[in-house]
């Protein structure tokens, strides 16, 4: 079939979900969700989202500023910083009318608590800027969001997989989809396309993301030749629970945990003499692992320990009972009363598709591309720089999310429609027919495996050339074997056989960018970190790394600079 | 250890009635009945099809009867079930329509949740900073606010075995939610909402959907409070018990 809408946003996560809002009454837009409404993945964001407001004690929008570009190791784009630090108590205000059930003072106000990384003038010491629904506050804020774009009867296709952006001389025209009940392909004509679509933790074996979080809309943008930036710069969150990824939110540090080694100590105060356990993720992923290499991981092993017996029951009650509820269940311990085993978890991708501060995708010559916008963690504005900060994601999601909505409503004014190539959903449907008529072949599952092992063996917290370069063969062996992959579902209902493989071609097109990236930066910067090289080296690698597909050679690698506004880099310690 | 699985299948495509498959797939203790559907369907049996996404009990999507018990695959451990010889049953959840296999359709129960008007109304202009609220007045709701739309206790509840029609727990905790918040200004027209048969009178205390709630919500005794307000503020309500 063939759909119309003058909009067509990519994704029910916070980013979509705000900027559908902002167009809601005034044009014809319409929501695609890979997952059913509300099972997407802002819904497993816990700790806060920042803001100064100062309802806790003094902050203010520079110090959230400048703790976000020193956060992101000055890789970051200042004066994208600068408006979501400016913008952010009006953004958490906007949610509170919109009925989102924050924590509260003894006085009434949004409660706040402290965070890694957020710090009181400049530097000095923590600062309680993160506000909270308990440790659920991307779920209440996503259903909140939810049902809004419900009341405002904003048409919503659930269930929905994209499988192909359509530009035609370089414009968008629109979307081929995949109904997944159906197992039918559709072409969605639009004017406008916003791709927030998420991240793409599943390239790792171990991390804090969803099963969905495969990175479609950033591989398609990669496939229509967008370059993609600083894909290199991956998030490994400190505290996963050992072994299975999920994440324990770092507002169980904000709240008073510390971390301890094997001897008990609490380690964070050798790497972090400040303000300790709260340090940028990065620096405590880096100081687990440090401590695990010298011996002091727990009983030999390769975890450490968060210890919150101090907190009590009842803080743990009121503020992280869901994070308690999955220590009892996934490793049958009392918070109240045990040390819990941890390690670090692939939890953001800092990098993604171009964009500017409107949410206009760039193309390789750093110039709009006629009606495609992308927001959310899937975009690249270059506000979380080498490595993002505790509660700014769900902030980015909601002021840029607003942003390219209002972008994407003045655009319209001057869009036209741009008429598809004849049958644009033709490929899509050859290729589907292909992967069924294959009798005998690999099996996704074993191909999917076999990357996440190789990723996180040589593109997580510690990277080195050679063992990137060995990585790198292999992510390139196993795309050679996946145009052998064959099914066991033929069928058209719900063949998640095919949506598996579909988003395997997705993990495998970005694990190579990933990898490419993170062997170009010769320098250690935030996330990205080198054994052989170990310094940031601001005199050469103060610029953005971008990726495009060639036709048929290794991926072009070339950069753009850092907008630097106020803050000079300098020696960042915690 | 070797864990054996009974699980129900319907392709609507070929099957007129649904039939049940067995498999047998090795399991650690400490993981979970997702992993061993996910090993299952990477390794045997592709054609089986079940909805997941966060795998730890917060998104919602892998709610189905294991072993007779609405809960989430991701949040039941191998070892709870490990040591008997029967297999494990895995079903999808009742009272809902069948797409396929353990995927079911979800459009009556949103609509249900979507019937009690799920957001925040307030006429009066809204604050240049938050409206306020007093912690007291939060933890009204904080309960209710970990509800994940995953329909455990809907499909788990016994009335709906004999009234379809009954909009069921999750869309009274949902009731709930707003009825309670302090800073809605519906509470008359929400109570009224709630006051009728197949509304809170058609809960008669099974409690079963307190206890499947994965996320620990006292369901049954939040849609009681509903009912002693609307008694409270009406007299009888619409309904007598």
């Amino acid at each position: 079939m063939v759909f119309k809408h003058d909009v067509t946003i990519v994704g029910a996560g916070l980013a979509g979900l705000r900027a559908a809002l902002e167009i809601a009454g005034s044009a014809d837009v319409a929501l695609i969700s890979k997952v059913y409404p509300t099972r997407s993945h802002s819904g497993a964001a816990q700790g806060g989202i920042a803001a100064a407001l100062g309802n806790e004690e003094p902050d203010s929008w520079e110090w959230h500023m400048y703790d976000t570009i020193k956060g992101g190791d000055y890789l970051t784009d200042q004066e994208v910083a600068e408006i979501l630090a400016r913008d952010a108590p009006r953004a958490v205000y906007e949610l509170e009318h919109l009925g989102v059930p924050f924590n509260r003072t003894p006085e009434g106000k949004i409660a706040q608590r402290a965070f890694g990384g957020h710090t009181r003038n400049f530097g000095e010491a923590a600062v309680k800027r993160a506000c909270y629904a308990s440790d659920r506050t991307g779920r209440v804020i996503m259903d909140s969001l939810y049902f809004e774009v419900g009341r405002k009867g904003i048409k919503t296709y659930a269930e929905f997989q994209v499988l192909d952006l359509i530009l035609r001389d370089g414009r968008v025209a629109g979307l081929v989809v995949h109904e997944l009940a159906t197992g039918e392909i559709h072409f969605i004509h639009s004017r406008v396309v916003l791709f927030a679509t998420g991240g793409f933790g599943k390239v790792y074996k171990t991390t804090s993301n969803a099963f969905a979080n495969t990175g479609d809309g950033v591989y398609l943008a990669l496939r229509a030749g967008i370059p993609l930036e600083d894909m290199e710069c991956v998030q490994f969150h400190p505290t996963g629970i050992y072994g299975l990824g999920v994440l324990l939110s770092e507002a169980a540090r904000g709240e008073g945990g510390v971390l301890r080694n094997s001897n008990g100590e609490r380690f964070m105060e050798r790497y972090a003499p400040t303000i300790k356990d709260l340090a940028s993720r990065d620096i405590v992923s880096r100081a687990i692992y440090t401590e695990i290499r010298e011996g002091r991981g727990i009983g030999g092993k390769d975890y450490v320990h968060l210890d919150l017996t101090h907190l009590g029951e009842k803080r743990l009650a009121e503020r992280l009972s869901d994070i308690s509820s999955f220590v009892q269940i996934y490793l049958g311990l009392d918070p109240a009363k045990d040390l819990i085993p941890i390690n670090p978890t692939c939890h953001y991708m800092m990098g993604g598709i171009p964009v500017n501060v409107n949410g206009q995708v760039l193309s390789a010559t750093h110039e709009p591309v006629p009606g495609l916008y992308a927001a959310g963690e899937c975009s690249c504005i270059s506000l979380h720089g080498a490595n993002r900060l505790g509660c700014n994601s769900l902030l980015d999601l909601v002021v840029f999310g607003r942003r390219a909505g209002e972008k994407m409503l003045e655009d319209l004014k001057n869009l036209p429609w741009t008429e598809p190539p004849g049958h644009p959903e033709r490929p899509t449907e050859e290729r589907i027919r292909q992967l069924k008529e294959r009798k005998a072949g690999e099996k996704t599952g074993k191909l999917r495996s076999s990357l996440q092992q190789i990723m996180t063996r040589d593109f997580a917290v510690f990277r080195h050339e050679e063992t990137m370069a060995l990585g790198l063969s292999e992510i390139r062996a196993i795309r050679n074997a996946c145009a052998e992959i064959a099914l066991d579902n033929h069928g058209m209902a719900f063949n998640t056989d095919l949506t598996d493989a579909l988003e395997l071609e997705s993990l495998l097109g970005l694990a190579e960018i990933i990898a490419v990236s993170a062997m170009a930066r010769t320098e250690s910067r935030g996330a990205h970190s080198r054994e052989d090289y170990p310094e940031r080296d601001d005199e050469n690698w103060l610029k953005h790394t971008l990726a495009q597909r060639t036709e048929d050679g290794p991926p072009r690698i070339f950069y753009k600079p850092v907008s630097i506004t106020r803050f000079q880099p300098k020696p960042r310690a915690y | 250890m070797k864990m054996r699985f009974k699980i129900f299948r319907f392709d609507p495509e070929v099957d007129k009635e649904p039939r049940y498959q067995s498999y047998v797939v090795s399991a650690e203790p400490r993981e979970r009945i997702l992993d061993c559907l996910n090993r299952i369907k990477w390794e045997q049996d592709g054609s089986l099809s079940y909805r997941m996404s966060c795998g730890h009990g917060v998104c919602g999507s892998d709610g189905m009867r294991i072993n007779g018990t609405c809960g989430l695959a991701c949040q039941k451990l191998v070892k709870e079930y490990a040591g008997t010889e029967t297999e494990v049953v895995l079903e999808p959840l009742p009272h809902f329509k069948v797409m396929k296999d353990l995927i079911v359709d979800m459009e009556s129960f949103l609509g249900g949740v979507g019937f009690f008007q799920p957001y925040l109304i307030s006429r009066a202009p809204a604050p240049e900073k938050e409206r306020p609220q007093s912690p007291a007045e939060q933890k009204k709701i904080e309960e209710v606010i970990r509800c994940i739309l995953c329909a455990c206790c809907t499909g788990a509840c016994p009335v709906m075995d004999e009234n379809p029609a009954y909009v069921g727990p999750a869309a009274l905790v949902w009731a709930y939610r707003y009825i309670f918040d302090s800073r809605d200004e519906e509470f008359m027209e929400r109570l009224k909402r709630a006051d009728f048969k197949n509304g809170v009178w058609s809960c008669v205390n099974y409690f079963e959907c307190t206890r499947v709630c994965p996320k620990k919500i006292p369901v049954t005794k939040s849609i009681n409070l509903i009912k002693r307000e609307i008694k409270k503020v009406f007299g009888e309500g619409s309904q007598a018990e």
